[in-house]
């Protein structure tokens, strides 16, 4: 389908389900149990699952492939909200104008960014694009204030001009994001019993673009480009010598990926137009690479399930406190259950991060390929469970699984 | 006037002369051997001929053109491909992936943007790749990633990868090192074959059953000096060449 | 001239705990060629260890004094440390005062054992991996260690003071024969100063005069060679390991008075130490130290408000910017070696 080989359209088609039927699966309890604080079916967050996913295959576009490790993606994501916000207060509220300049830029800033950082490699390289990440965090703070609006952030006003648009409804507010006409705020609940399941305009927008940037990764890929890409990660040297300049590979893969951080970027402020300098600085950076390594650098579904699964964590995990491990743990004798209080506390609710780090530590020791190498290897434990000849299998899920390394 | 042209090229590290007013001449379609003890300067000329070092002072000429001052993406590109003596491959990738990089820098050059066209679905190029695999043995292997080969199989996968560039020189530094005797006589006939269909060869080799197979011609580099360059029976009876061997104990 | 002078002093404090960071990764790396993301991790444990003796030590007891009252006529209650009680109020007291110097003696063990555990645990398992590995695994390492002291201590910064004797400022200015009140410098940065001289030139001693720094230093030039003559490496890298988590974690307690230490404090840093050894050369151990000082120094220019207002949010962008053009124009940074990560 579209081109795609069998196994990639398989593939194609469960991350499409995935997004389709998202309010669905994310809101497995009803909405009065006691579980209704772990259902993450609601708009805001399900946007985020799907524009940091568009981040992180991004990310993984780069250093999944060639293995460049950039700590300073996220500025491009910075750049790339500024430029929606303008775009919202300068022309129009439609987002489609606000994505394409959030795309357009943060394509731009990445060629420069990419076109010295990439002079070098390694660990040089890695420092290179921190450098420049912390000093586009720093100067949007202080001297760019003009255009960021410094640590308030850049919000819409009354007084925007809003050319192609109005500057304030007539009931005198600002005018809200909107797809032609569709605003992204809108939606409808459905009630099923107990359950209620939200559909939300921004929500399925955001998911639309992810797929079709799913779409383009698989794309890329399987492209004689993406094996270039595996090839710069490989082996240089003999890159050079069997005739293949490397830097117009990398800075291509370098620019590609900043687009997709727009992209996200664009998305982000589509939802809620306001950008802020901290999305650039290196802490956000280093959470695109959190993602990434946590699903499985160099797999393609990979950076979307680490991105799910620490948005997850970083808003549903956060939530449980010392009364919720009360409530679990209630069954047991008053002793034991303090005792089991105390040690599970640390790691859940504000102390995600502990959780988060040890996970993450385990995964870069133990499964260099992250929770995709770590599904295959018990996918396999099954299937030599059932038959002894998936030797060819095997061999066959090799590939995807070393890419990672 | 020969394929590949070195003149006067001195080489220095440092206070230590590797290349001293090394001469070249290398006849188009001939089989040109550099032979010489250890340290003598061997890797280091070939690495000046590709650009891996740059020579002190001297000129290299490729098919009339100047190799001094080129990248070594560019030297590849006006036909020169290069066989190391550690195996360069790319690990991580298959058997067909890795003979299928250079077909795509042979067709496209040094850089091609073919972000959305499917590499399996390159019939030519593939085709070409499997062409290659099959003559060199490989094909049953095709699938394999390259880093799970034995040393031999990625020597050969490292030739099938430059000749499936179709270069007009091929530069070979010890292609039979570390190979059973099997797999060097094998090795043998595939680069007789090779050629036998008119491709110029420059071979760095221990081996002198390698050399007196192939060459056509020898240069014997000592101290980072050519002592004499002949015809393979004149190159045996050479005293020089004798003495810098410590006796001909090899020859 | 004073104005420059003081810009000069102003960029010691923090040039010194540069280069005590960048020089225990330097050691890191040029021995065990491990890229270090927790080193930044190692100087907030080190600044925790400063605000966790000073606790110990204000740990305290309740009396009831039935002779006096407070404001609301209930007898007072006293609080009295143990340290107090135990040694009297004078001793005590001073014990208390000058828990920030004391919690040196209290590190050392600390970050010993912190070093040897991290090298042996976890770093160790990572020598032959890609730098990449290395960055990743202890980039999360950095995260658990300060979510563990976030846990215990809170998000907010915890002030720990400095001894009173160090507490003020002291005019330097008429010191060296400028008008009286031109350079006022506080007496605890200069101590901090004088400590980071004292810790570097310990370690350059170390190296220049012991057998096993001789062994150390070959190890840095050529690895390979020194694990061919059998000398038995495993034992001197784990050493060397606790000895960077030493240099960061003493860097960190005597850091802890000039900023009160928060959880994050390492990772602000390390940042900036990365960029440091970068310019000083990867591997170069007076690069290092060089550069945290001049970097330091720079930075502190930076922020003159003359520079400021000629360059606007030059005092932000400064050491990032000397970093990207160091990189260009000298991969190797300052003083580094041919050969180390190229």
């Amino acid at each position: 389908m579209l081109g795609l080989g069998a196994k990639d359209t398989r593939l194609f088609l469960i991350v499409i389900g995935l997004t389709l039927f998202a309010p669905f699966l994310l809101n497995p309890f009803p909405a009065d149990s006691s579980l209704a604080q772990f259902n993450a079916g609601y708009p805001d967050l399900m946007q985020r699952f799907v524009i940091f996913g568009i981040f992180a295959i991004g990310f993984n576009i780069l250093f999944g492939l060639t293995g460049y490790l950039s700590f300073g993606h996220a500025a491009f994501l910075g750049v790339g909200s500024y430029a929606g916000v303008w775009m919202m207060k300068l022309l129009t509220m439609n987002v489609v104008p606000a994505i394409l300049m959030s795309v357009i830029f943060a394509g731009l800033f990445s060629l420069l960014v990419g076109w010295i950082s990439l002079r070098r490699s390694g660990i040089y390289f890695s420092i290179l694009t921190l450098a420049f990440a912390q000093m586009s965090f720093a100067l949007a703070y202080s001297v760019l204030t003009p255009i960021t609006n410094g640590e308030t952030g850049l919000q819409l006003a009354l007084d925007d001009p809003r050319v192609l648009g109005v500057s304030r409804t007539e009931a005198g507010s600002i005018p809200l994001t909107h797809f032609f006409g569709l605003e992204m705020r809108d939606g409808f609940d459905w009630t099923i019993g107990g359950w209620v399941f939200t559909f939300n305009v921004g929500y399925y927008l955001s998911a639309l673009v992810m797929v079709a940037a799913f779409y383009v990764s698989i794309r890329i890929f399987r492209s004689p480009f993406g094996m270039m890409l595996k090839a710069v990660k490989s082996n240089q040297q003999r890159m050079l010598y069997t005739g293949l300049n490397p830097r117009p590979y990398t800075l291509a893969a370098f620019v590609i990926s900043g687009m997709y951080a727009g992209l996200a970027g664009g998305l982000m402020v589509a939802m809620d137009p306001l950008a802020g300098a901290e999305r650039m600085q290196w802490t956000a950076s280093g959470e695109v690479v959190l993602m990434t390594i946590l699903g499985g650098a160099g797999t393609l579904i990979g950076p979307v399930l680490g991105a799910g699964l620490i948005k997850y964590f970083e808003n549903i995990f956060s939530k449980i406190n010392s009364n919720v491990l009360h409530q679990w743990f209630g069954f047991l004798p008053d002793g034991l259950e303090d005792a089991l209080v105390f040690v599970v506390y640390p790691f859940v609710g504000k102390g995600w991060h502990l959780t988060l780090g040890i996970v993450f530590m385990l995964v870069v020791i133990f499964l260099p390929g992250g929770l995709v190498e770590g599904g295959q290897r018990i996918g396999r434990l099954f299937r030599r469970g059932r038959s002894s000849s998936s030797k060819h299998e095997r061999t066959a899920a090799t590939p995807s699984s070393h890419a990672a390394e | 006037m020969g394929l590949l042209e070195v003149k006067h090229v001195n080489k220095s590290f440092g206070g230590l002369k590797a290349l001293t007013d090394v001469n070249l001449d290398v006849a188009q379609g001939s089989v040109h051997a550099i032979i010489g003890p250890n340290g003598a300067g061997k890797s280091t000329l070939l690495n000046t001929l590709i650009a891996k070092l740059a020579p002190d002072t001297g000129s290299v000429t490729f098919d009339g053109r100047p190799l001094v001052g080129m990248t070594p993406h560019e030297i590849n590109q006006v036909g020169v491909s290069r066989v190391f003596q550690t195996p360069e491959i790319f690990g991580e990738l298959t058997l067909l992936e890795n003979v299928m990089i250079p077909a795509f820098a042979r067709r496209d050059g040094a850089f091609g943007l073919h972000a959305w066209n499917q590499v399996m679905r390159e019939g030519a190029i593939r085709e070409k790749a499997m062409a290659l695999l099959a003559e060199l043995k490989l094909d049953g292997k095709s699938h394999v990633e390259a880093r799970h080969l034995s040393r031999g199989d990625k020597r050969r996968l490292e030739l099938a990868m430059c000749l499936v560039q179709e270069p007009k020189l091929l530069l070979l530094d010890e292609p039979t090192a570390g190979m059973s005797r099997a797999d060097t006589n094998r090795t043998i006939d595939i680069l007789k074959e090779i050629a036998g269909r008119g491709l110029t060869m420059v071979v760095i080799e221990h081996d002198m059953h390698v050399v007196f197979s192939l060459a056509d011609r020898i240069s014997v580099l000592a101290q980072g000096a050519i002592i004499a360059e002949d015809l393979p029976e004149n190159i045996k009876g050479n005293p020089k060449v004798q003495e810098a061997y410590l006796g001909g104990a090899h020859l | 001239m004073d104005a420059i002078i003081l810009q000069v002093l102003n960029g010691l404090d923090k040039g010194s705990a540069y280069a005590l960071i960048a020089l225990g990764l330097t050691l890191i790396f040029g021995t065990l060629g491990v890229v270090n993301f927790a080193h930044g991790a190692l100087f907030m444990l080190g600044a925790f260890c400063a605000v966790t003796l000073n606790v110990i030590l204000r740990a305290s007891f309740t009396t009831i004094d039935e002779t006096r009252t407070d404001f609301l006529g209930n007898p007072l209650k006293v609080e009295t440390p143990y340290v107090e009680y135990w040694f009297g109020p004078e001793v005590g007291g001073s014990i208390i005062e000058w828990s920030v110097p004391l919690a040196i003696l209290f590190a050392i063990p600390v970050m010993a054992l912190v070093g040897i555990a991290m090298e042996r645990g976890l770093v160790k398992h990572f020598y032959k991996r890609p730098h990449a590995d290395q960055i990743l695994v202890t980039f999360g390492l950095a995260i658990v260690l300060q979510e563990i002291i976030k846990a215990f201590y809170g998000a907010n910064p915890i002030p720990t003071p400095a001894p009173d004797a160090f507490s003020g400022s002291f005019d330097f200015g008429a010191l060296v024969g400028f008008d009286a009140g031109s350079i006022i410098y506080p007496y605890w940065r200069l101590v901090y100063f004088g400590f980071a001289a004292a810790v570097i030139a310990g370690v350059f001693a170390f190296l220049q005069f012991t057998t096993f720094g001789m062994v150390v230093r070959a190890g840095m030039a050529d690895r390979e060679t020194v694990g061919l003559l059998g000398i038995d490496i495993d034992r001197r890298f784990t050493f060397m390991f606790a000895l960077a988590a030493i240099v960061a974690g003493l860097a960190g307690v005597m850091y802890a008075p000039i900023n009160a230490p928060n959880y994050h404090m390492g990772m602000d840093f390390l940042v900036l130490s990365f960029v440091v050894v970068v310019v000083g050369g990867m591997g170069s151990l007076p690069g290092a130290v060089l550069a945290g000082f001049l970097l330091g120094i720079l930075e502190s220019f930076a922020s003159m408000a003359a520079v400021v207002t000629l360059l606007p949010g030059i005092n932000q962008v400064i050491i990032y910017l000397v970093a990207i053009v160091i990189l260009l124009t000298r991969p190797r940074g300052l003083m580094g070696r041919k050969g180390v990560m190229e």
